[in-house]
């Protein structure tokens, strides 16, 4: 995964965040390498959000220092900004589909406000991309609010991936899928980064996400990354709250889970 | 070739060269979404021309996306006979991916002639009127109900919620309400004064802003000003609870929104919309005098007086007789658009508008209906 002298994609140094006098991270360190797929996992409340809406600019933080694709993400003038936020996609917890425009707009959105294409090309595009996120054909001229979950969470990674991004940004993307519609997400996330070489920062609570799909894991706790590494470098570390989360009935049942049936894991 | 730089045309993105040799089209450089407005406007240069089958050279491709993948699958379909040399396996594989993807797939909802799109438009339009009249009819009574349970079970009206919604109806509305007549009252008296001039009867500029006040326009521009601010309020806090799923968890709890929502919102609009008008038409009032006194040199003292002469108790009555009416009516209606809310936050929009506009009109017309009843009943 990682080659020697390649440099991270992600780099955050120091990040300080606080929401008038709480704390949420303090001196937190984060590198993420090109290719691959980190999940990000931590109790409710230790800032995992936080974490990535500060690495995609939308919160400013306290102290720190935040660099993507080797650029600052802080402060900056709109048109480095416009560079950068092309090359991230972002989906986010509830989709945040715009949602007095069709399936289809919505993936054009982004097409259309950094390039003139003629409609005939743009609509293939968001064709083949919605066929790619595995949507039905009849699923272009709808509206998000006529959408199940399920397909609100594909409808809204097909507008992140739009612009074919070389970074991918997942908010709990499984939450709130049933198991069957949560497998069936995780084998796209991984087959889209394949396909499209991503790098894919990802926040989850789901075990069993972690096991299919992520190549290493970075634990938020006490207000920084206490561990990064493989689930089974992690399962072996040595913290109360690492120990539970992996080693938990509902740990122990993803690990199970993945060891009986490997196969969509590349 | 244009002269000003495609937008997608930044330094950092190398650039990508598309030239056609005999057959061959060989891309050199970047096939990325970032140059695909050039691509896709010089390739349409470079082919319109040229008909049949070609050799696409991507040996010399540095990167290639999805989009990028795209427009080289476009050509192979296309162009029956086409192929592809020199790809690398990244290109191969994505060529592959969009090629699976490629299928019909629906965009936009289908479109209709514009003649028979109008009429079903005007058709959809009048099937509409009438449901929603049955639905505010279906709503008054369903209130009416509600109300009655309410005030005859043991758990009583929610009086707490009266009060809140009284006061953010009533009380926080008294400085516009009380701006708003207070000028009235003084453009009244002063186009009043201007025609009633040329016949030497300023005098009777006291008629005009005393009848027309405590009959009409104070108890109107009351209706129509809280039609405006709280017919939407209800409307979107209804809507928007509605969105959240809380209405449906009322329910699921065994309370009826009706009579939680609908019945407090009713009442004190109901309770507030008198003594709204009250206030307003004094303000009027005071607005005219002062006018009258400052530019006609009638004192406030004559003003009064004048008043209570000319100014039957009638027309106070009848004014205020109106207001629970209008205010029973507006709360019904915003509540009534806030119910009706559903699927998305745009809905909250126009539902928030069409409570205002309905609201007002109706307000309008049962004022009109008002007129007709008391002049029918001799009050002239």
């Amino acid at each position: 995964m990682r080659e020697p002298g390649t440099e991270p994609i992600i780099k955050v140094s120091g990040l300080v965040n606080r929401f008038g006098n709480q704390t949420v991270h303090e001196g937190l360190d984060l590198d993420v390498w090109p290719g691959e797929i980190l999940g990000v996992v931590g109790g409710s409340g230790t800032g995992k959000s936080v974490l990535m809406r500060s690495i995609i600019g939308l919160q400013h933080p306290a102290e720190g220092h935040i660099e993507v694709l080797g650029r600052s993400v802080m402060g900056g003038d709109t048109t480095q900004n416009q560079d950068l936020t092309r090359q991230w996609g972002v989906l986010f917890q509830g989709g945040a589909l715009f949602s007095g425009l069709t399936v289809a707009e919505n993936i054009q959105v982004p097409i259309r406000e950094y390039f003139t294409l003629s409609q005939g090309l743009m609509d293939e595009i968001a064709a083949y991309k919605i066929a790619m996120v595995g949507l039905p054909p009849e699923a272009g001229p709808k509206y998000p609010s006529e959408l199940s979950g399920g397909m609100k969470k594909r409808a809204a990674l097909a507008r992140a991936l739009a612009l074919d991004p070389r970074l991918l940004f997942l908010d709990e993307p499984t939450a709130g899928l049933d198991p069957i519609a949560a497998d069936g997400f995780d084998t796209l996330i991984r087959t889209l980064a394949e396909t499209m070489q991503l790098t894919v920062f990802l926040i989850t609570h789901d075990l069993d996400t972690l096991h299919a799909i992520c190549d290493r894991v970075a634990v938020i706790a006490e207000k920084r990354i206490i561990a990064c590494g493989t689930v089974a470098e992690l399962s072996r570390f040595d913290h109360p709250w690492v120990q539970e989360y992996f080693s938990g009935p509902r740990g122990r049942a993803a690990a199970i889970a993945q060891h009986h049936a490997p196969v969509e894991v590349g | 070739m244009p002269d000003t730089a495609p937008p997608d045309a930044r330094s950092d993105a190398p650039a990508l060269d598309i030239s056609l040799e005999g057959g061959t089209l060989r891309f050199v450089g970047r096939l990325s979404i970032a140059r695909i407005s050039e691509t896709e406007r010089r390739l349409h240069e470079l082919l319109d021309t040229v008909e049949g089958p070609l050799l696409i050279d991507l040996s010399k491709v540095s990167r290639i996306d999805t989009v990028g993948a795209w427009m080289v699958h476009r050509l192979l379909r296309d162009r029956p006979g086409s192929a592809v040399v020199g790809a690398s396996a990244d290109a191969e594989r994505l060529i592959l991916e969009v090629a699976a993807a490629d299928r019909p797939c629906e965009m936009r909802p289908a479109h209709e002639p514009f003649l028979t799109r109008e009429l079903e438009r005007l058709g959809r339009y009048m099937i509409l009127a009438w449901v929603n009249f049955t639905a505010i009819l279906g709503f008054i009574g369903l209130s009416i109900i509600s109300a009655w349970n309410a005030f005859t079970s043991r758990r009583g009206v929610r009086w707490g919620a009266v009060t809140v919604q009284m006061e953010q109806v009533g009380v926080n509305a008294l400085g516009i309400i009380g701006l708003m007549s207070f000028l009235i009252g003084i453009v009244l008296a002063q186009q009043g004064a201007v025609q009633l001039r040329q016949f030497g009867a300023e005098i009777f500029v006291i008629n005009l802003v005393g009848r027309a006040t405590f009959r009409e326009l104070g108890i109107l521009l009351t209706a129509i000003m809280v039609a405006g601010r709280s017919a939407s309020a209800f409307a979107a806090q209804i809507g928007s609870m509605k969105l959240a799923e809380e209405v449906d968890a009322m329910r699921t709890i065994g309370l009826d929104p009706i009579e939680v929502l609908v019945l407090p919102r009713t009442i004190a609009l109901i309770l507030m919309m008198p003594l709204l008008a009250f206030y307003a038409s004094i303000l009027a009032i005071i607005g005219g005098g002062l006018f009258t006194w400052i530019s006609l040199d009638i004192p406030p003292a004559t003003y009064v007086q004048r008043l209570r002469e000319v100014v039957p108790m009638a027309d106070f009555w009848i004014g205020m007789s109106k207001a629970p009416v209008f205010g029973a009516i507006i709360a019904i209606i915003g509540c009534h658009q806030g119910f009706k809310v559903s699927g998305n936050a745009e809905s909250v929009g126009q539902r928030t508008t069409q409570a205002v506009v309905e609201a007002i009109f109706l307000v309008i017309v049962l004022d009109a209906v008002f007129a007709v009843f008391y002049s029918a009943l001799g009050f002239n």
